[in-house]
């Protein structure tokens, strides 16, 4: 049952992720892009992770989706219709970067696999307290700087947006 | 059974497709969605962990990599519209001034 779960959400996190890439207009890329965001809210239950789950779906697939939503609709991009990339030469820069990247990756995981091979994920250590109570707990005391520093830098990213899309400087 | 490598394979495969679509697509607003893929493939990989070492700090970092990457977006798409503002155009090779 779990294996059928997994691959159920994995495929369709690739699925729509790969569509993401690869369909031309815009629209269609942010509403397979939810998908994504989806998909992976779904893998993170699977982990046991509910709040990091909860908080993928309202900021990720709400907001910031929605965001992207909004230009995409507001800007009239969807009548835009980019001509191919007339550089062939960037063309196989992107493929041989690409092939780089899934080299360097695969086997950095291929080598820490006969560790993590004989454990499995049913072991769960924190059951007795709820998932969101250890993160808050951890987030308050542990990591209360970090937290007052993330909250700044949204501040800063508020005011940047603001200045950026101000008509008169 | 699933195992730690079949989430760390999963999200190497997420990260690349992210890669892919930085480096294949033109269009802006794409290249920033292929960003937002790409963080959430380290998403996983940081929550798989977290499972898999029984440790809430995983769980932690994403929340920071979610700010940021709120951050990020919020950011780039105001630049994206003031770009499309005033060079009529999302095009990343026609805007090519801070290009050597």
């Amino acid at each position: 049952m779990k294996e059928v779960i997994f691959y159920a959400l994995g495929a369709i996190t690739l699925v729509s992720a790969f569509l993401v890439i690869f369909l031309r207009r815009p629209i269609h890329n942010v509403l397979f892009m939810i998908t994504t965001m989806i998909g992976l809210a779904g893998l993170f239950l699977t982990l046991q992770a509910e709040f990091v789950a909860m908080v993928q779906l309202i900021v990720y697939a709400g907001a910031v989706m929605v965001l992207f939503l909004f230009v995409v609709t507001l800007l009239n991009l969807d009548e835009i219709q980019l001509p191919p990339d007339s550089s062939t030469i960037r063309w196989w820069v992107g493929a041989g970067f690409a092939i780089a990247v899934a080299i360097l990756i695969f086997p950095a995981l291929v080598a820490f696999l006969p560790g993590a091979e004989p454990k499995s994920l049913t072991a769960d250590p924190t059951a007795t307290v709820s998932n969101t109570a250890i993160i808050a707990k951890e987030l308050f005391t542990t990591y209360l700087l970090p937290f007052e520093i993330a909250s700044v830098l949204l501040l800063a990213a508020i005011i940047g947006s603001v200045v950026l899309v101000k008509k008169k400087y | 059974m699933i195992t730690l490598q079949h989430y760390l394979v999963l999200s190497a495969i997420l990260f690349t497709l992210g890669a892919v679509g930085v480096m294949f697509r033109r269009n802006l607003i794409v290249i920033l969605m292929s960003l937002e893929l790409m963080l959430n493939a380290v998403n996983l990989t940081f929550i798989a962990f977290s499972r898999y070492l029984g440790s809430v700090e995983g769980q932690v970092f994403v929340l920071f990599t979610m700010v940021v990457a709120a951050a990020e977006v919020a950011v780039g798409l105001a630049i994206a519209v003031a770009i499309f503002r005033q060079r009529g155009t999302i095009n990343i090779n026609d805007i090519n001034l801070m290009k050597w």
